[in-house]
């Protein structure tokens, strides 16, 4: 067995060449050549395994099948505009050109900054996001997005014809051109990655991680696309990858930031994430992306909770907050205000929170109350607030957690 | 012992699955085979080009094929050894095709013996 052999991602590599070969206005004709060879791929290579150079079989199996068909439709079909494939002379060399390493690699940005375009929502880009660039099935992008399969049939079917409409792949080159998309497409990541960290903590979320993560770093290879700002947030991913396997204990519940067991995070990936921290710095530009991953840098700094440098995270959340202002972002600065300056510090100003609409759904208000009454030795009005914490709960795990907390308010002696 | 022939169609192209269930069908049929081999039963199998030629009668008139359904289009063989017809049946429920759409024709291979 090829240990690194992947299927979703040679799809995806083969969908980009495809697509750029045969034009985006035949997304759907390119997809089908994906699955005829990846079905041809198991035909072949249940019986004995799959070959040691596989990637590249599927790849030389996907430009033939490209050269045919161009051969047998041109007269029927217009191809990519801007290539030389009417001749017969032309066609092989030019095609073959297009199925290199490197010309690969582009057509996956092309492909990105082409589904992240504007005018699509952002619950399409995210599923055109993981259908095209990741490989995923319909089935597995519902799992993932925690959405139906109806819907995301129709979101992506509604992405597809807005594709087609665009008519080719986004061009990635040039200082404007690039710049014009290139903030869409780290947002876009930036949700897939939020999507797969702040999910139920089930394997098929955390693929999303890494599919953000992997994604983040073809920007960060590219010379024009790798911004202050891609890095930031390359960097932000990799402190939060880093502690991901910590967040929950061996029984799947998850444990709250004093219960982790710090030596759980990955140390090799907090240390490429305050290197590419480093790397972002080189600019003017304070993006939100180079704050969280600053606050995301002090956490993974810290040796436990109450050696973190609440004071410095304080800080960094009133920058974000003049930066992008959000409920939850006031609600993450309140928490650290807990943290720095006391409990009372903290329940005044998630206190001020509560009425906010955008927060009357979110467990973690009443949940972050409830800590800090507990602390101030308050335990009936913090049980009170798991109590909320846990009808609002999203997933069983939160609401094992939320109740146990309830659990923890009666065991503690009063102060 | 006993030679029995699997004959499989279908499974894998007929159902719409996604790269990674692919990747997973593989990796089945990897461990199916592999089980076979260590109980002593697999002696040989491999896979067949979709296309080809049927030559027909007398004349022997060559055409392109066979251009089956692709359920019904024979993808590969194994050839196995076990005791009898009902052990060769038993083993061929573990094949990971049936879980998609495919099928196992069982045919014991004629003995010369009497």
């Amino acid at each position: 067995m090829i240990p690194d052999l992947d299927f979703r991602r040679e799809s995806a590599r083969m969908l980009a060449a495809l697509t750029r070969v045969l034009g985006l206005r035949n997304l759907a004709l390119a997809e089908d050549v994906v699955q005829d060879v990846l079905c041809r791929a198991l035909e072949v290579w249940k019986y004995a395994g799959p070959p040691r150079d596989a990637s590249a079989w599927l790849i030389t199996a996907a430009r033939n099948r490209a050269i045919d068909l161009i051969r047998r439709e041109r007269s029927r079909r217009d191809f990519a505009p801007d290539l030389e494939l009417r001749s017969e002379y032309a066609l092989a060399p030019t095609v073959a050109a297009l199925f290199r390493k490197s010309e690969i690699e582009d057509d996956l940005l092309r492909m990105m900054f082409s589904v992240c375009a504007p005018n699509l929502p952002e619950p399409a880009q995210l599923a055109l996001v993981l259908k095209l660039l990741c490989g995923f099935g319909t089935r597995e992008i519902a799992a993932a997005l925690l959405s139906s399969e109806a819907a995301v049939e129709k979101l992506l079917a509604r992405g597809k014809e807005a594709l087609a409409r665009a008519g080719v792949l986004y061009e990635v080159a040039g200082k404007t051109q690039i710049e014009k998309r290139l903030e869409g497409v780290q947002h876009a990541l930036y949700l897939l990655f939020s999507e797969g960290y702040h999910g139920s903590g089930e394997a098929v979320q955390e693929e999303l991680c890494a599919e953000a993560m992997r994604l983040c770093g073809l920007l960060a290879e590219h010379p024009a696309c790798a911004t202050p700002r891609t890095l930031a947030l390359l960097s932000l991913m990799h402190f939060h990858a880093a502690r991901l396997s910590g967040r929950a204990a061996a029984d799947g519940s998850l444990l709250l930031l004093e219960q982790q067991d710090r030596s759980r995070w990955d140390r090799e990936m907090m240390r490429r994430g305050f290197d590419l921290l480093d790397r972002s710095a080189s600019g003017e530009e304070l993006s939100e992306y180079h704050l969280e991953a600053a606050i995301a840098s002090l956490h993974c700094a810290a040796p436990s909770v109450a050696q973190t440098d609440w004071a410095g995270i304080v800080e960094l959340y009133d920058l974000l907050c003049g930066v992008r202002p959000s409920p939850i972002v006031a609600l993450n600065r309140a928490i650290a205000l807990g943290e720095a300056r006391g409990a009372d510090a903290g329940l005044d100003a998630l206190g001020a929170l509560s009425a906010d609409p955008k927060l009357a759904a979110s467990p973690f208000l009443p949940a972050a109350q409830g800590r800090l009454l507990l602390r101030a030795g308050r335990t009936e009005e913090a049980a009170r607030s798991f109590a909320e914490a846990e009808r609002r709960a999203r997933n069983p795990a939160e609401a094992r957690l939320f109740a146990s907390l309830q659990g923890d308010c009666r065991n503690e002696p009063l102060e | 012992m006993p030679n029995f022939l699997y004959v499989f169609r279908g499974g894998g192209m007929s159902a719409k699955l996604s790269p990674q269930e692919l990747q997973q069908q593989m990796q089945k049929w990897g461990a199916w085979i592999q089980q076979l081999r260590q109980d002593g039963h697999f002696k040989a199998g491999e896979p067949l080009e979709n296309g080809g030629k049927v030559v027909r009668g007398k004349k022997k008139a060559v055409t392109d094929g066979p251009y089956a359904e692709a359920k019904d289009l024979v993808g590969g063989f194994l050839l196995i050894e076990a005791q009898s017809l009902d052990e060769a049946t038993e083993l061929s429920r573990g094949c990971p095709g049936l879980d998609v759409d495919g099928s196992v024709e069982i045919r014991p291979i004629a003995s010369m013996n009497m």
